[in-house]
């Protein structure tokens, strides 16, 4: 099965292997990812303001290109997922936004919302299939306790996003069972990591972040899996005690082509 | 031809501010059949009413004509008026100038024609009118009380005081509702079971009363005064009139991991049970979803253990029918459902709790003997937080939008108590706002803050957090301070939102009495009417009317008693005459009119008819049961023939009045 991918800007840069993994997985579950030719940043999380235009071209653009490859598209970086998903949304309901993407595009951008927008997650569970995965685990993580971070871009704002339950999620859990490994479930997992204030004020970020972790690492976990380079570099830089990295990874070690 | 006088009404400046109340007057006494034409400040007066009296003797008026406000609202008041004067009531008509005209226009001119229009349209119809002549149908001098908590209780017990039967179906083993289930009342703290029980046992008691307990209406036929009911009597597999409630089944019973509904799931109880000491009737009935011997067919101990015989496993529902002249409606209410509130961890950890379950918990009849315990280590909580409005005034899909207004007086009750009873527990209540009007209420909640030390904080909280240490890390915004509080609890209370019974949609249905968005049984006027369904001969008692405290229940309850009392102490009802009406040689049986009307007014016959060649035919054809038929109107519109017809409202008198809006 073929979908557009987008990976983004941080997965060419700090999150190479949050991208690499991803990759080289969807490979060994027969999934083609065929790379959006000329993508463009998503603007991350600003452009979610509502009254700028320019800085969702980009999203609206990458909707159009997979519609004309006929291809679903398949993000990985939870901003870029979040970012791509709320302008499709905002294309679905707002004639407002419609009418200018439209006048700068010069084309019907409405058509560009008719691209379905998963998220890799989403592709394992209602594509490949959980169970589907467990079938192809070479080296079942048996015995890990993992702990599932979330943060809020995946999951919120709620009714738009459509990932899971925001106030008790289960995907990722069900992921890590799939491969073989121990959930652990922890309050903080779906709160805000501090997110960009870590540039505005690190302290902050730092508070939330340390919350985080701390709150895996009572509840016995022995590492956390996120698929947000944001997350992941503010949860680091807390000094987590305990590895935070990237859900792929753990799959491409499980389905061996790590 | 008729003799219509036209009756224009100033109603203050209501009409006349907008409406040239005079010219109005002028223009309909100028239409064909009118030959007295009128205005007067306000008709429905003495004075306006002896106008109306003196024309139609003076002129010798066949039929009336009055401009004024909705007929919802004098439409009954004039037709007394004619009657008074010798007029038949149906050769009355009313034009709506007040709320379909002058309250909604502002430009006098645009007004003004309207309400000739309105007036115009009618005499047209008032000219076509009939004299039309109620009949009479006998009261079934017996109530029916749905729901047998404590506004079904009170209800039953006022209408059987009166001296009339009455029948209490409750779908749980045992009267008392949820009454039964809570500790002590606000805003004076006595105990609940301590004033509910006498009053349960006073319905056993009582002659008039007989309870179906573990009962479910089944059907409802019929209308005011004369109502069929079925009732289902769910099998209990126990025969109620052997058992002696001994108890003695209950201890023997091996299947003890049953959940302890009445305790709600707190702890657990046998399969054989009697929910609770004071239980009426005090009969034990078999839970067959884990009852062995019903599932497996192995097991039969209650039965051998039974001195009295009255096991009986192989029992099977059972249909009553009964006729009544009243149905009361009190099916209560439940908490919501808390799964779209995850924020609050109610199902991940259980030391998050409902308030109804700290009443159980609180108990002495509850799982811990009356002792508050943790439910997850069963040690005294040293830290507990309250949050209101779970689910209340929330316009979210989860929530309700309604405020359930009994929660601000329990939880400051909850507090209160806890705080009584162990002075070293610290009580935290995060409220929206703190609602408390009532007698004595607003002193009640002061004396939470004032004497009891409970810290009130404004705010609500986000989030409930599990620690691995087995805490509640409470996440809250103080409203007052502008912060945000963190505060460590070792349980937390959650007021739910409380909502109508889940039968009572179905039930609205069989009732055809209407409902709201909410699932509340709407009464039949909210200030003037308040205990009244719209749907003649159903009355309202208790929250699914609305969310109401006790005191508010009992004194509803004896409201709709009362209503009750009134109507079965007439001996016949006047029905309404503008009933439907097949003519018998358009009618082609086709069945359409049948299919669509609600109330199951009409049948088919077969009947012999003449024909133009002196043979006899038969044939079969619509018969409308006046008593039964509502005047809808659905049969005359559905009726491909144009067979059915409706008194008071012929298609040619709302053709009339189509025209004369037209002309």
């Amino acid at each position: 099965m073929t979908f557009s991918y987008y990976p983004g800007c941080t997965l060419k840069t700090k999150a190479k292997e949050l991208d690499g993994y991803a990759r080289r997985s969807a490979e060994a579950l027969g999934i083609t990812l065929d790379e959006l030719a000329d993508w463009q940043c998503c603007g991350g999380v600003y452009t979610t303001a509502k009254d700028e235009i320019a800085t969702k071209l980009s999203s609206v653009r990458a909707l159009m290109s997979a519609k004309k490859e006929g291809n679903a598209l398949v993000t990985l970086c939870s901003a870029c997922h979040n970012v791509i998903k709320q302008t499709k949304h905002e294309l679905d309901t707002n004639d407002d936004m419609n009418l200018r993407a439209s006048n700068y595009m010069g084309c019907n951008a409405r058509e560009a919302a008719d691209t379905e927008v998963i998220h890799y997650l989403e592709m394992l569970r209602d594509v490949v299939g959980f169970d589907k995965i467990k079938e192809k685990v070479v080296n079942p993580l048996t015995g890990r306790k993992i702990a599932a971070y979330y943060g809020c871009l995946l999951l919120r704002p709620g009714k738009t996003m459509q990932f899971d339950n925001p106030e008790n999620p289960k995907i990722i859990e069900d992921f890590i069972r799939a491969i073989g490994a121990t959930p652990v479930i922890y309050p903080m997992r779906n709160e805000c990591c501090g997110g960009y204030i870590t540039v505005k004020d690190a302290e902050a970020a730092k508070k939330n972040s340390t919350a985080v972790h701390e709150s895996a690492a009572g509840f016995g976990a022995d590492c956390i899996i996120t698929a947000c380079p944001l997350c992941r570099y503010n949860l680091i830089k807390a000094e987590s005690p305990i590895p935070v990295i990237y859900f792929t990874e753990l799959l491409a070690e499980a389905l061996g082509v790590k | 031809m008729q003799k219509i006088g036209v009756f224009v009404c100033h109603c203050g400046t209501n009409i006349a501010g907008t409406v040239d109340v005079k010219a109005v007057a002028e223009a309909l006494g100028k239409e064909p059949g009118v030959v007295f034409s009128a205005e007067y400040p306000y008709m429905c007066s003495e004075a306006g009413q002896n106008l109306i009296k003196n024309a139609i003797k003076d002129y010798g008026l066949t039929g009336i004509v009055v401009c004024s406000c909705s007929p919802r609202m004098h439409e009954a008041t004039f037709r007394k008026t004619a009657a008074a004067a010798g007029l038949n009531s149906y050769m009355v008509e009313i034009a709506n100038i007040r709320e379909q005209c002058s309250w909604i226009h502002k430009d006098i001119k645009v007004a003004t024609e309207k309400a000739i229009v309105l007036g115009r349209t009618a005499i047209a119809k008032v000219a076509l009118n009939t004299p039309l002549t109620a009949s009479s149908s006998p009261v079934v001098k017996r109530a029916l009380v749905i729901g047998g908590g404590i506004a079904g209780i009170q209800t039953a017990l006022d209408i059987a005081d009166a001296g009339y039967e009455v029948d209490i179906v409750e779908k749980e083993p045992t009267i008392g509702g949820k009454m039964a289930q809570i500790d002590k009342t606000f805003p004076t703290l006595d105990c609940a079971a301590c004033i509910l029980t006498p009053k349960m046992v006073d319905c056993a008691q009582n002659e008039k009363i007989h309870i179906y307990s573990y009962s479910e209406v089944e059907s409802v036929k019929g209308f005011v005064g004369n109502f069929t009911v079925s009732i289902k009597k769910k099998a209990r597999y126990v025969d109620e009139t052997k058992c002696t409630g001994c108890g003695l089944c209950t201890e023997k019973c091996p299947m003890k991991k049953t959940p302890n509904l009445f305790n709600l799931g707190l702890d657990n109880r046998s399969a054989i049970y009697i929910p609770f000491a004071q239980a009426i009737p005090k009969v034990a009935t078999i839970d067959a979803d884990y009852c062995n011997m019903l599932k497996n067919g192995k097991c039969g101990v209650c039965s051998k253990v039974c001195a009295a015989g009255a096991i009986d496993y192989k029992q099977k529902d059972q249909i009553i029918e009964e006729k009544y002249g009243a149905i009361v409606v009190a099916t209560g209410f439940n908490p919501i459902k808390l799964d779209g509130y995850d924020e609050f961890a109610y199902n991940e950890s259980p030391d998050v709790v409902t308030s109804l379950e700290l009443e159980r918990l609180m108990n002495a009849a509850g799982p811990n003997g009356g002792t508050l315990l943790r439910p997850s280590d069963k040690t005294h909580p040293k830290t507990i937080v309250f949050v209101q409005c779970v689910g209340s005034r929330d316009t979210t899909d989860c929530g309700k939008p309604y405020c359930s207004k009994i929660c601000c007086m329990y939880t400051a009750k909850h507090a209160m108590l806890i705080r009584d009873k162990y002075p070293d527990t610290e009580v935290y209540v995060f409220y929206i706002d703190v609602r408390t009007p009532g007698k004595n209420f607003d002193e009640f909640y002061r004396r939470a803050v004032e004497e009891y030390g409970v810290h009130y904080i404004k705010g609500m909280v986000g989030k409930v957090m599990p620690q691995p240490d087995g805490k509640l890390l409470v996440r809250a915004a103080d409203l007052i301070m502008n912060e945000q509080v963190m505060i460590n609890a070792d349980m937390v209370v959650l007021a739910a939102a409380i909502e109508p019974d889940k039968t009572a949609r179905p039930l609205a249905t069989m009732l055809t009495a209407s409902m709201d968005t909410n699932d509340f049984f709407t009464e039949a006027h909210p200030k003037l009417r308040p205990v009244e369904s719209p749907t003649a001969g159903i009355f309202l008692s208790g929250v699914c009317q609305g969310p109401k405290d006790i005191p508010e229940t009992v004194a509803q309850a004896s409201a709709a008693a009362a209503k009750v009392i009134g109507l079965l102490a007439k001996d016949k009802l006047l029905s309404n005459p503008c009933v439907a009406h097949s003519d018998e040689n358009l009618c082609n049986g086709c069945s359409s009119c049948e299919r669509v009307c609600p109330y199951g007014a009409i049948s088919y016959v077969d009947k012999e008819f003449r024909m133009p060649d002196r043979t006899t035919k038969i044939r079969r054809v619509a018969s409308v049961n006046a008593a039964v038929c509502q005047g809808c109107g659905a049969c005359t519109v559905a009726c491909p023939s144009g067979a059915m017809d409706l008194s008071g409202f012929s298609n040619k008198q709302i053709m009339a009045e189509v025209d004369a809006i037209c002309r």
